[in-house]
């Protein structure tokens, strides 16, 4: 067995509607291995809330297709797994929080009750009540929250709750979808305290998708940076934050900084993000790229492993296994 | 002397939620911006910051308190006074696909905002779009705000507001709704309208890092009240108030990115970095 918990193999998939199909996953490759924290950026309609879904089987089966590719989790092929196969993995090796509680929470049931569901469906052997307060205790709720509906709670009070679901059935990978975006930071900085607070005493991994690359940088060992269904660069956090390889990772760094060019203009990547499902040939980025040549618009670039230690990888066509590559950033 | 541009004197918002239950907004509020100056108002939800800059904009009526628009008093105002202190001021808001009537074309959004001024002509609507960096003109006129990228939306809201040649915006969040890497994009818009127009600024925000790169002062608000103003280089580097440092502390940092850029003109100022 490998060790990872999610292991995605180049999986291609796509959804279909009206007769039309928008790829939104390329030929993605990915790992989380136990108990450690994998960061995944990428704008919006860059395909990382996809992978979230796909990585639990939550698309919807009349529309999606796995096209290529393996999913593993915890060592099982899931590939090719049905919703009852499916259903066996949520909650536990694999938990998801996402970006509005509120539409996850049911508004007319008390809080307590929501997290007893969970318990229930999973570990039924042990007494519901006991396990609720320590859900609670374990998240820094109060435990007159149980008797709570959702409208009661803050957001950050929210938050915690979906996370005392997800963790209710000790799953050993939380996916967390964006978990702080609705948040103010002072809160959102709570709740990042608590999800590595969390992974320390549980032992969980957790693979944190965001918009965000302060929050990622803060949180992650590693990090794969996603763009157009694509995913182009991963490696250490601090190799490719301090030494970013492809351009967009550049560019993308810079903007999340607001810095300026030496004329005090904010740099910035021209262009606009691709529409979902846009699918050109070659480099997805080669439209916005400042050093966009003519293999880029031929072929997706292959993955060129940069440095061993930290595995920092690129698919950019400037950077080429034999080292015959064009500028080095 | 001349007065400044907007002076907000002590104003004061309650709300009332339920019968007994009453929400202070906004309290005993002060705040000026002189010509051509970037403010940023930072805070987090619920501060009040959105209510104060409706107050400023003349939407919403203080309890208590003046807003002086060039030295005349906002909620005084009436008839054509009121329309020309009201052209002075205008808003830029998050939600660019809300803010644009989605069965009205540009030309239309544009032509109405132009009016203000008196007659409106095309080629003034085309150079508008111009301004904005939707180019050529003449090619976005006709585009219904759907067929335009979310921030190509934005960009026609900046035009709308620059349409009546206002001496202040008021952008609420401009930027929240934008990806990252538009985000630069529409900053430097801003950045631009600025410099060639001299256009002062009441930036209400949340993102701290957007604040410090393009405000002159800031001004941190929490629970209606401004905590602490000043310039954005001494108030963001060394915090006086408590909770302008409990701020910035909560703001997660990137470690520093090494590489510089190839492309000439594309290069991170070191001094201007963080």
């Amino acid at each position: 067995m490998s060790g990872n918990i999610l292991e995605l193999t180049d999986l291609t998939f796509s959804y279909t509607s009206r007769g039309r199909t928008v790829r939104a996953l390329d030929a993605v490759s990915l790992f989380v291995a136990a108990g450690e924290a994998v960061g995944l950026v990428g704008e919006s309609g860059s395909g990382k809330s996809t992978l979230a879904r796909v990585a639990l089987g939550l698309t919807p089966a009349q529309f999606a297709r796995i096209e290529a590719g393996q999913i593993q989790i915890d060592g099982r092929d899931a590939t090719h797994y049905s919703e009852d196969d499916w259903s066996r993995m949520r909650g536990n090796p694999v938990a998801i929080v996402f970006q509005d509680p509120l539409s996850y929470l049911n508004p007319v049931m008390r809080v307590g009750q929501q997290i007893a569901e969970s318990i229930v469906r999973h570990t039924p052997e042990l007494a519901v009540a006991p396990r609720v307060r320590e859900l609670l205790e374990l998240v820094k709720l109060p435990a007159v929250c149980a008797t709570s509906y959702p409208h009661e709670l803050s957001g950050g009070m929210r938050q915690r709750v979906l996370l005392a679901i997800a963790i209710a059935c000790r799953p050993k990978l939380l996916i967390a979808d964006e978990p702080t975006t609705a948040l103010d930071v002072t809160t959102q900085a709570e709740i990042l305290g608590l999800l590595a607070e969390l992974r320390r005493r549980l032992d969980m991994a957790m693979l944190l998708i965001s918009h965000d690359l302060g929050i990622v940088a803060q949180a992650c060992e590693r990090i794969y940076v996603m763009y157009a269904g694509r995913i182009v660069e991963w490696g250490s956090t601090s190799a490719v934050f301090e030494t970013p390889a492809h351009p967009y990772a550049r560019g993308l760094l810079h903007a999340a900084n607001a810095d300026r060019d030496s004329e005090g203009r904010f740099v910035t990547i021209p262009g606009d993000p691709p529409g979902v499902g846009v699918a050109p040939i070659g480099c997805p980025f080669a439209l916005r790229c400042a050093h966009a040549m003519s293999d880029c618009t031929k072929q997706m670039p292959p993955a060129v492993l940069l440095d061993q230690a930290s595995g920092h990888t690129v698919r950019c066509w400037l950077h080429r296994s034999d080292g015959a590559g064009g500028p080095q950033g | 002397m001349t007065p400044a541009l907007l002076d907000i004197v002590d104003v004061s918002k309650t709300f009332r939620r339920t019968r007994t239950e009453v929400v202070q907004a906004v309290r005993s509020v002060s705040l000026t911006i002189s010509a051509g100056e970037t403010v940023a108002l930072i805070g987090e939800s619920g501060s009040g910051k959105s209510t104060l800059g409706r107050m400023a904009l003349g939407l919403l009526k203080p309890d208590s308190g003046r807003v002086l628009v060039e030295g005349r008093s906002l909620y005084d105002l009436s008839g054509a006074d009121l329309r020309s202190a009201r052209v002075a001021m205008q808003p830029v808001f998050q939600d660019a696909t809300a803010a644009l009537n989605p069965r009205r074309t540009a030309r239309e959004h544009l032509l109405q905002a132009l009016a203000v001024r008196g007659a409106a002509t095309e080629d003034q609507a085309a150079a508008l779009l111009e301004s904005v960096g939707l180019q050529p003109g003449s090619e976005y006129l006709n585009r219904f705000p759907h067929e335009l990228s979310g921030g190509q939306r934005q960009r026609l809201t900046v035009a709308r507001a620059l349409a009546p040649q206002p001496r202040l915006i008021i952008a609420d969040e401009p930027l929240s709704g934008a990806d990252v890497s538009i985000r630069g994009q529409i900053l430097n818009l801003l950045l631009d309208i600025k410099r060639e127009r001299g256009i002062a600024y009441l930036l209400i925000t949340h993102d701290i890092s957007v604040a410090r790169a393009f405000s002159d002062r800031v001004a941190i608000m929490r629970r209606g009240e401004i905590v602490e103003m000043g310039p954005a280089r001494l108030v963001l580097t060394q915090p006086e108030h408590e909770y302008t440092r409990h701020l910035l502390a909560a703001v997660p940092a990137l470690p520093a990115t090494r590489s510089s850029i190839a492309r000439p003109g594309h290069r991170c100022a070191p001094g201007l970095a963080r």
